[in-house]
């Protein structure tokens, strides 16, 4: 017996002559998309009384080699948004090109009604959902950070299956495990947004930044930050981590070359 | 044999640079009964007059909601209205479900103003036989805009179109000046008094042939017929023998009413 299921319930070649397979799928799907190739670590975003502020490195992986370090994960979007992106970085560029061709296209079409964070965040979300749904997944974790409708400070996230999630403070990635204790310990929730000074916040996320750096193997030392509030978006795109103390390295015992 | 022989399709010019279907379009406009819309800092009024065909029909529809920020009114061939209002209704829940953003009005006005010119540059396309009215508010305050067969759009303070609807739009220039500042009742007696003015001799305002919308900054575009007009049509034209009586009489019910 033949126990290729594709012969099952097949007329007899022995009475009707050889099969004609010729209509079935000979050629498998393009499965190059299904998994990240070129990867960027973690996002890391904050809100503050009158703004958010989100920051990830510059480096982009090829598996666990340290390939491009100067790509620009934070994108600024029409002076009130900026998008981070985690995860595969061609889809990233996709994306980008999605999202200028969305500016144009918005620009072009003479209303004052500029798209503000929370109507991206939408977009985005139908984006990557509509992708995940036809097996084709964009492989991103992103946060959209910026001013809503109200002016008010907005930050959420939408990652591959189209899932949004939206808090005071948010981490993609291995920052959701590291960085995302550390936000909530000073901006435990809503109500703390408050009381919470740009200076602050800034500090926050750039100790954030220095954590993953130590305890993230697929990240870096340089880094982007903005800044979103009311009087704009203040990018800036060659930081670079400071004060690091790796004094903590050395008490660090069970891997390594030294397993105990 | 033709007295014209640049009239049998709409996309040639006639020598003197005329498109003549397009210019029946607009005379199909002119029979269309009468509809005024005024605006002003706060609030969008649509008000119009509704035909019956006969003693023993309903009356045929004038104003359409389209989405909750705003509607139309029309004027000429109300199945053509349908078709450009159907249109309407899916690009404004399209906006709604992919930005989460109410659809500015200007834009959706471009929109069918796009429509409505591919009809006069594509051969076997016929102009729409419709004006419409286009009034609500989105994050730039209250908008009205006149939409014409053409693919003429603007932006109005006041317009009337429709049967006789000069007389109504002399009545908005003379009052131009108080629109802005006018108040909600304010501005529908406006536009009723208005639409008033374009009526014949022998017909009159009543709740079963009036229609008011209503749009306004925090107020859902709501259309109002029947008894819901009563108000306003006894408060615009009863009032100028209403008005000694009510102020000098000061007692019974309407004592109650004036009373702190």
């Amino acid at each position: 017996m033949n126990h290729l299921p594709q012969a099952w319930g097949r007329p007899r070649d022995d009475v009707y002559g050889a099969y004609d397979h010729s209509h079935f799928q000979t050629q498998l799907p393009n499965q190059h998309t299904q998994s990240p190739i070129v990867t960027g670590t973690s996002v890391v975003a904050a809100k503050f009384k009158d703004g958010v502020v989100i920051a990830a490195d510059n480096l982009a992986s090829y598996g666990s080699l340290a390939r491009f370090t100067d790509v620009k994960r934070l994108r600024k979007f029409n002076d009130e948004v900026v998008v981070g992106f985690g995860g595969d970085v061609s889809d990233m560029q996709y994306l980008d090109r999605l999202l200028n061709s969305l500016d144009i296209r918005e620009n072009y079409s003479n209303n004052e009604n500029p798209l503000h964070a929370k109507n991206l965040h939408t977009y985005l979300a139908k984006v990557m959902y509509k992708r995940r749904s036809d097996f084709d997944p964009l492989w991103n974790h992103l946060l959209v950070t910026g001013l809503d409708g109200e002016k008010k400070p907005f930050l959420a996230s939408v990652d591959l299956l189209g899932t949004t999630f939206s808090s005071p403070t948010l981490a993609t990635g291995f920052g959701a495990h590291l960085a995302q204790p550390i936000l909530r310990r000073t901006i435990p929730d809503e109500d703390a947004v408050a009381n919470v000074s740009q200076e602050e916040a800034v500090k926050l996320v750039q100790e954030c930044m220095k954590v993953l750096f130590y305890r993230d193997a697929r990240s870096m030392d340089k880094y982007s930050i903005a800044v979103i509030t009311t009087s704009g978006v203040e990018l800036k795109q060659d930081e670079k981590l400071e004060n690091q103390s790796w004094a903590f390295a050395e008490r660090i015992r069970g891997y390594g070359t030294q397993v105990n | 044999m033709f007295r014209n022989n640049y009239d049998n399709d709409s996309i040639t010019f006639s020598p003197q640079g005329r498109i003549f279907q397009v210019e029946y379009a607009q005379e199909a406009v002119k029979q269309g009964s009468v509809v005024v819309g005024v605006v002003s800092k706060t609030h969008a009024v649509l008000a119009a007059i509704k035909r019956n065909a006969e003693d023993l029909s309903s009356y045929q529809k004038k104003i359409i909601p389209i989405d909750s920020h705003y509607g139309i009114a029309l004027a000429g061939l109300a199945s053509d209205a349908r078709v450009l209002s159907n249109f309407m209704k899916q690009q404004s829940l399209s906006s709604r479900l992919t930005y989460d953003r109410a659809i500015p009005i200007s834009e959706i006005t471009m929109r069918i103003a796009d429509r409505a010119q591919a009809n006069t540059q594509q051969y076997g396309k016929r102009p729409y036989g419709v004006g419409l009215l286009i009034a609500g508010v989105d994050q730039k305050g209250p908008h009205l805009f006149e939409f014409q067969p053409s693919g003429v759009t603007q932006e109005m303070i006041a317009c009337g179109i429709g049967a006789r609807s000069q007389m109504a739009r002399t009545y908005l220039e003379r009052h131009l000046d108080g629109f802005e500042g006018a108040s909600r009742e304010e501005l529908i007696k406006h536009a009723l008094r208005a639409l008033k003015e374009s009526l014949s001799q022998d017909k009159e305002l009543t709740v079963d042939n009036t229609s008011v919308g209503v749009g306004g900054i925090g107020e859902n575009f709501t259309l109002y017929e029947g008894q819901d007009v009563a108000g306003w049509l006894d408060a615009t034209f009863e009032n100028k023998e209403d008005a000694g009586e009510g102020e000098g009489q000061g007692e019974g019910g309407e004592a109650m009413e004036t009373d702190s």
